[in-house]
């Protein structure tokens, strides 16, 4: 009796939880179904579960002579400000992880702060220097603004990697005579490879699907993947299977990434606060 | 728990030599954002008193206060200022209530929560153009969108949301983004609860509900302090999914503050106006920013 009451329960719970994440889920996979529908199909009524796929929605958006700048805009721009985040971030986390002083709280809580600043605050600004400087619409403009904006989020997330390290592995490499540098190079970089690479994969994201400025800072030159798909906003936004094919192609490598690492990207997007 | 973290803290220092190599290797980073986060604060608040339009060259000089005048005044300005309390609140108590009750469900066991845990946090990465094209067309256009469809099929008048009901509609699309957010994040906080401490409380007879209340909110406590945090610093100024599916209309329907500034900037080119909305965009994160930070930075790990 008791069993079977347990056993309805689970069933209601399993039932909620499956409904719930497929009318969540809903829109991403009607988005992946259409890009193979063809854009007759796309807009068929009924919409249509079963039909013959085409890739003619794939074909058609890779011979837009921009889609191909738009994805090699869109990866420069997220390496770019990825690694030189990096370079900034990792000498800036060692000095706070190994050497704390009496200010290393404060600097920390600083930088937070600084992602208090709302872009648009800022708007004016920085579009009229990246005009002055020639980096609007340009690749490098982007990845520098990028790369400012995701710099507090990196440090931090590079910290709370670099404290669990413990120190008496270092200390051995100094006793060996290495010096800082050799310190960093040959003992911490390789202890923290994966602290590293998740800190660079919630760099990556953030770029690749930044909006704001990539909306307001780039045109035709140096658009990326989220600039390329407002485009389709009108008059083409009817061709739903360009869109849908072109969003598919846009999301599919980020929410891959994104399942492989949620884990660590709690942490990073918490500020460590959250494991 | 904090006496052990100094101690290993004081271990490190005495260990290794602090010193002026620390703040040498702390500069650059530090440089950097000081830069980026003071250049461009000092000349929004001086573009705002100055009376400068990129296609009028003959209009310049000290504007005074005009500027702000002219925006507090303006009834466009307050719309925009209700629209992005809409939206802001909106979307936390989407996000957060919802998000509370879906980590206490996804931490449930039943068949296949894995693969529905996947499925539930996927539109948080999703970037926001391509959700708010999806929304506005493949799932609510008026004609072709598969909720319009279902409407008819049960023998309603499909409606055309983005239309009769803009910010609402913008509402929860953004919602549909930062809900995923929150369960992630709680979700995982859920799970750091020792499982004794449950089982503890199930022994001792306390139901679901009292179980929810006395054991599982308080230790979400701060996992939903840094939710709160987090998405109040993006929603205060959502931007594309705006531009993208309503421009801002029907008239200023679904303008927010920083849809506003945007066209103010960028469409109306008048940079004085557009600075003056910046400046007050900065002091309400400011204000924002001041209880939020101060409420998480007591749970952060420094």
């Amino acid at each position: 009796m008791a069993g079977q009451r347990a056993r309805g329960k689970s069933l209601v719970i399993a039932a909620v939880g499956w409904v719930v994440a497929i009318w969540i889920f809903f829109p991403i996979f009607w988005m992946f179904l259409t890009s193979f529908k063809g854009e007759a199909g796309a807009i068929a009524t009924p919409p249509r579960l079963f039909f013959v796929p085409t890739l003619e929605s794939y074909h058609e958006v890779f011979q837009r002579g921009n889609y191909w700048r738009v994805t090699f805009n869109t990866l420069g721009v997220s390496i770019g400000a990825t690694v030189v985040a990096l370079l900034f971030s990792i000498p800036a986390a060692y000095a706070m992880a190994f050497l704390p002083g009496k200010r290393t709280r404060g600097t920390l809580l600083w930088m937070l702060s600084t992602r208090m600043l709302p872009p648009v605050g800022v708007l004016v600004p920085i579009y009229l220097i990246a005009r002055n400087t020639h980096l609007l619409d340009t690749v490098t403009g982007l990845a520098l603004v990028d790369m400012f904006t995701n710099l507090p989020i990196t440090v931090w997330m590079l910290y709370t990697f670099f404290r669990e390290i413990p120190v008496p592995i270092l200390e051995a490499g100094r006793m060996d005579g290495a010096s800082r540098w050799q310190e960093i190079t040959r003992v911490l970089l390789p202890l923290a490879t994966p602290g590293i690479a998740s800190t660079a994969l919630l760099s990556m994201i953030l770029c690749w699907n930044e909006a704001f400025w990539s909306l307001n800072l780039t045109s035709s030159n140096a658009a990326p993947l989220a600039a390329f798909i407002a485009s389709f906003s009108s008059p083409e936004g009817l061709f739903f299977g360009k869109l849908s094919a072109a969003s598919t192609l846009a999301v599919a490598p980020i929410l891959v990434f994104g399942w492989i690492s949620q884990k660590q990207l709690v942490r990073g997007l918490t500020f460590g606060a959250v494991k | 728990m904090s006496a052990v973290t100094t101690a290993s803290q004081h271990h490190r220092k005495a260990a290794i030599g602090a010193g002026a190599s620390g703040a040498l290797m702390l500069a650059p980073a530090v440089f950097v954002l000081l830069v980026w986060s003071v250049v461009p604060l000092v000349l929004t608040l001086w573009y705002s008193f100055q009376n400068y339009n990129l296609v009028d060259p003959t209009l310049h000089g000290f504007a005074g206060v005009n500027n702000y005048w002219y925006l507090l005044s303006d009834p466009d300005f307050l719309q925009s200022l209700l629209n992005t309390a809409i939206l802001v609140i909106g979307v936390l108590v989407i996000s957060v209530g919802g998000g509370t009750l879906l980590a206490v469900l996804y931490d449930q066991e039943f068949v296949g929560r894995g693969v529905a845990r996947v499925l539930v946090i996927s539109p948080f990465f999703v970037m926001p153009t391509v959700s708010a094209l999806l929304w506005k067309n493949l799932m609510l256009h008026p004609i072709y969108g598969v909720y319009s469809w279902m409407m008819r099929a049960v023998g309603l008048t499909p409606i055309d949301w983005l239309q009769r009901f803009p910010m609402l509609t913008v509402m929860m699309i953004v919602a549909w983004e930062w809900l995923p957010f929150a369960v992630l994040i709680l979700l995982t906080a859920v799970q750091s609860l020792d499982a004794e401490q449950k089982e503890a409380a199930l022994l001792d007879g306390a139901g679901p509900v009292a179980r929810f209340f006395h054991i599982v909110l308080p230790h979400l406590s701060r996992a939903i302090a840094v939710v709160v945090m987090i998405e109040t610093i993006y929603l205060l100024t959502i931007f594309a999914e705006i531009m993208v599916t309503t421009a801002g209309g029907p008239g200023v329907a679904s303008t927010n503050l920083a849809y506003l500034i945007y066209s103010r900037a960028l469409l109306q080119f008048d940079v004085g106006g557009a600075s003056a909305g910046g400046v007050i965009a900065i002091v309400i994160a400011n204000i924002a920013a001041a209880f939020l930070v101060r409420a998480v930075a007591r749970h952060l790990e420094v």
